[in-house]
């Protein structure tokens, strides 16, 4: 019985790269929250902690190297996450 | 393949614990067998409760103005009744029993992925369990809001409502980690040769309800929390006066209740896809469709959500998207219905108890099913929501849909769980029984309810009391045949006779396996070459026709 | 055919995937636990745009971007924490999950500080001082003081959890090949990460 996804290794390199690439943008958000562009700001917030997490979860929480089925499942929570939110509003946003 | 009978325990006379007899041998084990059976005694029980709660709110409503009890009390026992039928009894349901008995054998595993976890949810139940029992007797008196909680009542009620609604986020918890388990069990543990599209429709449908314990649970889980915070700290997140929406509680809600009635119901619709093929001696018609329609219906569940609140002040939007939603999710039920029906067309139908329920489910569940589209079309639910054709309703679909297949999957599998038949003519009886009770006590609930008749109100109008009389009168033939049936079976239980492994002429592979199962389920474990429901397996097995 | 009484092997074969699974599975639900917070958020932030504004201007946005920087390198040390295991250097492993904790207390340390400030000055559910402001404020300081709780709740879950696997990597119960525990630990570890990596920016970023 195969006993996991020991063969991959991550580098120390490639973490400390990751992590290199999060400070950028986290400073980048940091940044761009001191420009007033409206509902923009909140959108290109969004957008970078977006680009975070999916790094965080795919280098860090190592699923690129994971077994398909992980990123299925990632994938069907995640949707049904957004689809609760999208019906959610078709309530406040009509109102 | 034969199965030796001789000198192999059953898994009643060996445990995974140190502890070989006792107390101490089943609270303690991580078999999934027994933990399924604990699970069966701590549920039977509380729906006995809430069944005698249910007659006592049914004497209350005989006739109008008070019979037995005041206002406040009735309040609280329709609360009562509600939190105990759902959390307690009907959404660990057939998961917790048949699904932790079941699963693992049907899939030529050993047990779950998770033992310990396993153990680990019951526990927690009966921990969950326990709180909801002590908030009835702290000082406030048992909590009277329904088993909704809608705010405002739930942060102004006197009640213990923080303790009740904590008890439900306990269970809650208990819920996920069987989901979990169950899950990673279907992925990983499946025997050599079971690829999914051999597996039990059962196993598919427990895997899909896994889905949603696992997901949507949390949702009521934090809404939950929030409520009780509220009551605490006064935060205002839901309180108009500070900027909240007591709407939004309803949305957050019914995001966990209304796939909660998919957890309910989607067990009982694969006990249904096992119980068709046996006793029509057919393979089932339509495997992968009903599958799939498991998946689907696990998935569009999500998306319905609303249609509880189409009287809330929600927006004209949200209320056309959600009723659009909600007849769609009835297409793969359909789907269900019409290939269970062609699996018995031609088929030679043996009518044993099992089959019988499962013809009682079809009519019911389709009344209720039916009725639903009633409730879903915006313009009709206007005129019936919150009236007794909405507890006419969910009472069809869940007691008369879920209740049934209960009962039904407990004469399906009694035999195999216990080494020991029931008597039939008793069975059938109760299932004729159960039948005219069902009826008389909740087919007025939709003339009452399109008359007028509001729900959980402890006091009607004249014109309404004919036919809540007529109720009442039902709750007391269900009272009778619940007896009658429990009667059968504990009498079984000590003195039925000795079946052979495969009564019913089931090629599932819980009928391969001794009577009851050994330890670890199988002295050997199977290799999958059949197809499912290939009932050409039936010469190599034993059976009796 | 001989059978003994438990011929079908019993000793435990470990399945390291189904072990990840298991706990992957766990983290969505935390993620939906979470989730139902955001949603409640989102909505009032929809409908109070401004006063979110004005109430966010109240939190410092230097202390919430150096826990963001904080968590950010604890999730880095966790996870060299694991590569060191799995190249069987058990010291480095134990350096690097302490420093992890570390960073894991400097965040609860913070957000002490943090919290007991805005309660000394009056700032809390149910206070005087917040029922004077308008009705949106009141509702994000209300989040503010729920989901950074949770939060803050499953960080010290996390602490707990990494001093565990700290104890079993030094009692070598957790090896290069036997890993799977320090991996599980690391993804709860990184999902309170992610958590954090979407509140910092909705309530210390609205300028």
């Amino acid at each position: 019985m195969e006993h996991g996804n020991n063969k991959h290794i991550t580098p120390y390199s490639t973490y400390l790269i990751v992590w290199v690439a999060l400070l950028a943008f986290t400073s980048i958000t940091v940044s761009v929250a001191g420009i007033n562009l409206g509902n923009l700001t909140l959108f290109v917030a969004l957008v970078i902690a977006a680009i975070k997490s999916a790094m965080v979860i795919n280098i860090f929480m190592h699923i690129k190297f994971e077994e398909k089925i992980f990123k299925v499942f990632l994938l069907l929570s995640g949707m049904t996450l957004l689809v609760i939110f999208l019906l959610t509003f078709t309530d406040f946003s009509f109102r | 393949m034969s199965i030796e009978t001789l000198n192999h325990k059953s898994f009643f006379e060996e445990g995974t614990t140190k502890a070989k007899t006792g107390l101490r041998a089943w609270i303690f084990s991580t078999d999934h067998k027994r933990i399924g059976l604990m699970y069966f005694i701590s549920m039977a029980f509380f729906f006995l409760v809430a069944v005698i709660i249910g007659i006592l709110m049914r004497l209350e409503l005989m006739a109008p103005g008070k019979t037995i009890m005041d206002a406040q009390t009735y309040n609280s026992l329709f609360t009562l009744h509600g939190v105990i039928m759902i959390f307690l009894f009907i959404v660990p349901g057939i998961p917790a029993v048949f699904g932790n008995f079941f699963l693992p054998i049907m899939i030529g595993a050993k047990d779950v992925a998770f033992p310990r976890l396993n153990l680990m949810s019951y526990w927690i139940y009966v921990i969950g369990a326990i709180l909801a029992i002590v908030s009835l007797f702290m000082p406030g008196g048992p909590i009277d809001t329904g088993w909704t909680f809608y705010i405002p009542y739930s942060i102004r009620s006197n009640t213990n409502i923080s303790l009740a609604i904590f008890a439900a986020f306990v269970l809650g918890f208990s819920s996920i980690l069987t989901g979990l388990n169950f899950i990673t069990t279907v992925h990983r543990m499946r025997a050599p040769g079971m690829g999914w599209f051999k597996m039990p429709l059962f196993v598919w449908a427990t895997y899909a309800t896994a889905w949603i314990q696992l997901i949507a649970t949390p949702v009521v889980g934090i809404t939950i929390v929030l409520v009780v915070l509220e009551r605490l700290f006064g935060v205002g997140i839901f309180d108009p006066a500070l900027g909240g929406d007591p709407i939004l509680y309803q949305h957050l809600f019914w995001i966990y209740s209304h796939p909660a009635v998919y957890i309910m119901i989607l067990p009982a619709m694969g006990v249904v896809s096992e119980i068709i093929p046996t006793f029509a001696r057919r393979t089932i018609f339509g495997y992968r469709a009903i599958a799939m329609s498991s998946l689907a219906i696990a998935f569009v569940g999500y998306l319905v959500w609303a249609h509880h609140m189409f009287t809330s002040g929600m927006s004209d939007t949200a209320r056309m998207v959600f009723s659009f939603l909600t007849f769609i999710v009835a297409l793969p039920s359909g789907v269900k219905v019409f290939n269970w029906v062609a699996t018995m067309y031609k088929g030679s139908i043996d009518p044993k108890p099992p089959f019988l329920w499962v013809m009682a489910f079809i009519f019911l569940f389709s009344i209720g099913g039916l009725t639903g589209l009633v409730l879903g079309a915006l313009a009709t639910d206007i005129h019936v929501h919150d009236t007794y054709f909405v507890v006419a309703h969910f009472h069809y679909v869940m007691f008369g849909g879920t209740g049934t297949i209960f009962f039904a999957a407990l004469f399906y599998w009694f035999p195999k769980m216990f080494g020991r038949m029931y008597n039939i003519k008793l069975a059938n009886l109760s299932v004729a029984l159960f039948f005219i009770a069902f009826n008389t006590l909740y087919f007025p609930k939709f003339i009452l309810g399109y008359m007028g008749m509001p729900r959980r109100y402890y006091d009607y109008l004249p014109q309404f009391a004919p036919l809540q009389f007529v109720s009442t009168i039902g709750s007391w033939l269900m009272l009778i045949t619940i007896i009658l049936i429990i009667y059968n079976l504990v009498h079984s239980l000590f003195r039925g006779e000795k079946p052979s492994v495969n009564p019913w002429g089931g090629v599932t592979l819980e009928w391969r396996t001794a009577s009851p199962p050994p330890l670890e389920n199988f002295h050997e474990i199977p290799t999958v070459i059949h197809e499912p429901y290939d009932f050409s397996q039936l010469k190599d097995m034993k059976y009796e026709s | 055919m001989s059978h003994n009484e438990n011929s079908t092997a019993s000793h435990v074969h470990r399945d390291d995937v189904g072990a990840k699974m298991g706990m992957w599975l766990f983290l969505f639900t935390e993620v939906l636990l979470f989730g139902g917070m955001f949603l409640v958020y989102a909505v009032y932030r929809f409908q109070n745009p401004m006063q979110f504004h004005l109430a966010g201007m109240e939190l410092n946005t230097t202390v919430g971007t150096i826990n963001t920087i904080i968590l950010l390198t604890s999730s880095l040390t966790v996870a060299l924490a694991i590569t060191a295991i799995q190249k069987n250097n058990k010291f480095l492993s134990l350096v690097f999950l302490s420093v992890t904790l570390l960073f894991a207390l400097m965040f609860m340390v913070n957000k002490y500080f943090e919290w007991t400030t805005k309660i000394e000055h009056g700032i809390y559910p149910g206070s005087e001082e917040l029922l004077k402001k308008q009705n949106g404020e009141i509702l994000f300081f209300g989040l503010y003081y729920i989901m950074t709780g949770l939060h803050g709740l499953h960080v010290i879950v996390g602490m707990v959890l990494l001093s565990l696997m700290f104890i079993l990597i030094l009692k070598n119960k957790i090896t290069h090949d036997n890993f799977v525990k320090l991996e599980n630990s690391g993804l709860y570890w990184h999902l309170v990460d992610l958590i954090w990596i979407f509140l910092f920016p909705l309530f210390y970023l609205i300028q």
